[in-house]
């Protein structure tokens, strides 16, 4: 056994313990963070009552309880029969806001995938190939973030036609080229490192090391962006839809629809603008909560 | 560890100096500093290594020193084409290593491989030692249970096997550096470029990693480019050292030639300015300060890179003729010098400037 | 390296840092450290990362954050406990008494304004001074420190100095109130071996001409063998050997302090023999409570040294903390 062995074998006695990797010491952390927790709960929630509506749901999204009761000028607010209230054609208020939260969760996830998607796309090309790839892609997205978000929003359903499907495209688009550019941010940064350098010295092909090293250490921020974007995405399709472009069946209850149709009924009625308004908070709380939180776990610089 | 001196005194290796393993001739790598928004124009150029000849025998040590922004490690990296060298030429073992395409210098690369400075910036940290050491194998399609292989290598750099389901964060820095070196000599290479070894280490474990690294040589008859700033460090470990100064080479010896007679100025001034851990040897020495810094390497002064901080500066060829490496009739022909005084500073006929000498304290 | 007979200006007793974590164990970063500096001597405090000689010297200074970290003991200068200090009399002190140079000068300066700018409100702020003289002042400052041409510098920001160029500057505006004692953590690390001489050379003409004390903080043997006249040698927070620099270096006693000059190459030593590291690494510790912090690494290490700290003791002009030192040049057998 030569010397330096020897020493080695006392060094090495001491090897921290714990195999984990980086992404899973960051998911222990957030498993210890109490703000984390208050923000999966709140997903947690949110997900069951969208999953498990018609299960919890007292009534149906167009059944009309309280048909009579209403009339122009009352609207009966929140009561033993009726948590919510009712709202102006004498629906269970609670039950439209459960109803909701499918709407809400199924565009905020499928805009937020297709945007991640095209995003991931255009920033793997210009992060992996460079050069004149590189140039034409980054000046497209330029092109799209001088645009304001919500604009381009209405522009794109309005021109799609009124649906929920051109609702999700048209957030999908304007998030594609957030993600585009974080990506390729950090492929860029992360090409130059060290370890990128090491692997090219070592002969590794040039798209092994892009598939094996740059990309999965790139994910990170694009993670925990795909968590604030679902956040954005809840209050951008609630807001698509408070303007009128949501889903071409207007009994299907969604938030936003719910808080543009109570604008006539603010003064009696105020229990119909608080609960939807409630609720498209709390859910998009929860993702920017966990969102937030993640970021400060997966990444070093914000460790406390 | 009491057996500290079972392998006393390192085997000397036999080297032929004649059988050289690599061969830089002239090498130049200038990055290009562009300007303009719409049409970029070339304005001018860093001139990072700017003519650098070098020769590494088979089996044999050379280290290369010299300050940051001389140049070092981009030299080093441009050798293995990390970094494309904009002119002079490369030879490996016969073959010229600029004239390959992609593919065939990533073929190349077996034989050539990097040992880098910050060992914990140099391994994937989602990596885990086993992917790390088997990463090369399976890029050069190599046969066999890798796995066993990367057992292999781990004994060799003293880790135990049990550090294969580890990743890089849960080793210590010294720790680190053995991964490091295990990786490079994965695909048995003849050549090792190792850019600041040790130099990220703690002090205690510094020793380590130059012992391993001599050791690794002894076995497995590996050639070495040990680049440092640490000049008692390349001293230790290297055969031949080549002393560098903003791109180019200005004086290359045999270590111990080097220390004993310095020609150089920059040489001198650089060896006196080490510190040693000696007060005996602090209190009575006498020291060359250089005068201000490095001038930037994308506008080099003319003559002779050196004049405008060398307290041994002539009126004349200084300031406008660049002085090329050459050897001086009292000392061997390996000892080379790229000074036009050489002969006069050696000799003691020219003296520094007074104000460049420190003498020791009188207390 | 002039000693003066007065007595200790700054004199360190039991300076004992722990920081607090919550839901961790706390650490213990600096054991019980005790030093005394006098009016124009030099003290080194060396140390490998992890020994605690930077967060001594942020003690000192009254710059360690006041949530989740404890500072015990005494830090007296000129009489006062500056721990009991209340903060704006530590302010006060604090550049104008004592002054700290870090070891990055990149970070330690305000990289949006002008090292001028930078400079000058030292003076106004410690000494009064307003505008011109300031500026004046300043602009002396910088060519003291052997800032060419400081008329054109004060105009520049950070980044358009070099390495060595920020460095001097720092010390400048270390040097602006003429401070009585001076700390440098690392000054040195960040720049070249032909820069760092320029520099240890400027701090010795600096402490020869103002009689300042300083504190050098590095972990380099090489640095403190011609600059520091008494050196301290720090292992995982507590200090393990202190002696006179010829004493230390021409017999080292602890074992950590002779490994490490055993295992750092000379530039002067013959080639050829292999160094002697000291095996493990400054993680592999012993908490000082269960013995001595350094015997897993030891190479002398008996059964004494585990089981119970080894006591800090004075033995011949020197204080070692280790219960089977090398043995002095008597000692050893023929």
């Amino acid at each position: 056994m030569s010397l330096s062995q020897v020493e080695a074998a006392t060094e090495s006695d001491q090897l921290e313990p714990g195999g984990a990797n980086l992404r899973r010491a960051a998911w222990r952390r957030l498993r210890r963070d109490p703000v984390a927790l208050v923000g999966f709960a709140l997903i947690a929630m949110f997900v069951l009552v969208a999953i498990l509506a018609p299960l919890i749901a007292p009534y149906g999204p167009r059944d009309q309880p309280g048909a009579g009761l209403i009339t122009p000028t009352t609207i009966p607010g929140p009561s033993a029969e009726h948590w919510f209230g009712l709202d102006e054609q004498g629906r269970d208020e609670l039950s439209r806001i459960i109803y909701g939260a499918r709407q809400s969760l199924l565009v905020g996830v499928v805009a937020m995938l297709l945007g991640m998607a095209g995003g991931l796309v255009l920033g793997m090309l210009a992060g992996a190939f460079g050069r004149w790839v590189d140039t034409v892609v980054m000046r497209i997205v330029d092109v799209m973030l001088s645009i304001p978000g919500l604009l381009m929003a209405i522009a794109i359903a309005a021109v799609l036609g009124q649906s929920l499907t051109s609702v999700m495209i048209a957030i999908a688009v304007i998030n594609v080229p957030i993600f585009a550019r974080l990506l390729r941010g950090q492929m860029l940064s992360q090409r130059e490192s060290d370890y990128v350098l090491a692997a090219r010295s070592l002969g590794v092909r040039h798209r092994s090391i892009v598939l094996s090293h740059v990309l999965p250490n790139s994910m990170s921020p694009v993670i925990v962006q795909a968590t604030l974007t679902l956040a954005t995405a809840i209050i951008e399709a609630a807001a698509l839809s408070f303007l009128g472009l949501g889903g071409a069946d207007p009994s299907v209850p969604e938030w936003g629809r719910m808080l543009a149709s109570t604008q006539l009924y603010l003064a009696s009625a105020p229990h119909l603008a608080l609960f939807p308004g409630l609720a498209i908070v709390i859910a998009a709380l929860g993702f920017t909560l966990v969102g937030e939180r993640l970021r400060e776990a997966l990444d070093p610089k914000y460790r406390r | 560890m009491t057996e500290a001196p079972a392998e006393q005194g390192r085997r000397r290796r036999s080297i032929d100096p004649t059988d050289a393993l690599l061969t830089v001739d002239d090498l130049q790598v200038h990055f290009p500093i562009r300007r303009g928004i719409l049409v970029e124009r070339q304005v001018g150029a860093v001139k990072a290594v700017d003519g650098v000849d070098l020769t590494i025998p088979r089996g044999s040590t050379v280290g290369l020193v010299g300050e940051s922004g001389c140049g070092k490690s981009t030299f080093g990296r441009a050798l293995l084409r990390l970094v494309e060298p904009t002119g002079g030429s490369v030879h490996f073992d016969g073959t010229d290593l600029l004239a390959l395409d992609d593919e065939q210098m990533r073929r190349m690369r077996r034989q050539m491989q990097m040992v880098f400075q910050d060992p914990m910036a140099s391994l994937d940290p989602r990596q885990d030692v086993e992917s790390v050491l088997t990463e090369p194998l399976r890029a050069h399609r190599i046969e066999g249970d890798h796995r066993a292989r990367a057992r292999e290598l781990l004994d060799l750099v003293g880790l135990p096997a049990t550090a294969l389901s580890r990743y890089p964060h849960e080793f210590s820095g010294g720790q680190r550096q053995r991964i490091g070196i295990a990786r490079a000599i994965a695909l048995e290479p003849q050549l090792i470029v190792a850019d600041e070894p040790v130099s990220a280490l703690d002090v205690s474990i510094q020793a380590q990693v130059v012992n391993l690294l001599e050791e690794l040589q002894d076995r497995l008859g590996l050639t070495y480019l040990v680049i440092a700033h640490d000049l008692a460090v390349v001293r230790h470990i290297a055969d031949v050292v080549a002393v560098m100064y903003l791109g180019g080479l200005v004086e290359q010896a045999a270590s111990d030639e080097l220390y004993a007679a310095p020609l150089h100025p920059y040489t001198r001034a650089l060896m006196s300015a080490v510190p040693i851990p000696d007060p005996e040897v602090e209190d009575t020495r006498q020291r060359i300060l250089l005068a201000g810094d490095l001038p930037s390497p994308a506008a080099p002064p003319p003559g002779c890179r050196f004049h405008t901080r060398c307290p041994f500066r002539q009126e004349t060829r200084c300031d406008d003729e660049r002085p090329q490496l050459r050897s001086v009739a009292t000392r061997p022909p390996s000892h080379r010098v790229a000074c036009h005084w050489a002969e006069d500073i050696d000799a003691g006929r020219i003296q520094p400037r007074a104000s460049a000498v420190v003498e020791p304290d009188a207390s | 390296m002039t000693n003066s007979a007065t007595g200790p200006l700054l004199d360190v007793r039991d300076l004992t840092v722990t920081f607090t974590r919550r839901g961790g164990p706390d650490t213990r970063a600096v054991d019980g450290v005790s030093f005394q500096v006098s009016p124009g001597q030099t003290l080194g405090l060396v140390g490998e990362s992890g020994s605690g000689k930077s967060v001594t010297s942020l003690a000192v200074m009254g710059l360690l954050p006041r949530r989740s970290v404890s500072v015990e003991g005494h830090v007296y200068f000129d009489g006062d406990d500056l721990l009991t200090l209340p903060r704006d009399r530590m302010r006060d002190i604090r550049g104008r008494d004592m002054a700290m140079v870090f070891q990055d000068p990149m970070t330690s300066l305000n990289p949006v304004v002008p090292i001028g700018v930078q400079v000058t409100e030292v003076f106004e702020r410690h000494q009064d001074m307003t505008g011109e003289a300031a500026r004046k002042a300043a602009a002396e400052l910088l060519d003291r420190v052997g800032i060419p041409d400081p008329g054109r510098r004060l105009k520049e920001y950070p980044h358009q100095l070099s390495g060595g160029m920020r460095q001097r500057a720092l010390i400048a505006m270390a040097l602006a109130c003429r401070p009585r004692v001076l700390i440098a953590d690392e000054p040195t690390t960040a720049l070249d071996v032909t820069i760092q001489a320029q520099i240890l050379e400027l701090l010795k003409d600096l402490v020869q001409d103002t009689g300042a004390a300083l504190i050098m903080i590095t972990h380099d043997l090489g640095v403190v063998a011609g600059l520091c006249d008494t050196v301290h040698v720090m292992y995982a927070g507590r200090v393990v050997e202190s002696a006179g620099r010829r004493e230390l270096f021409a017999e080292p006693r602890h074992p950590y302090t002779g490994g490490l000059l055993a295992s750092v190459p000379r530039l002067d030593a013959p080639r050829g023999a292999p160094l002697q590291p000291i095996p493990g690494s400054p993680t592999d510790v012993l908490s000082w409570p269960d013995g001595c912090a350094f015997a897993p690494r030891c190479p002398n290490r008996i059964d004494a040294c585990t089981g119970a700290p080894p006591p800090l003791e004075a033995i011949g002009g020197r204080t070692l903390r280790c219960v089977n030192p090398l043995p002095t040049a008597e000692e050893v057998p023929a």
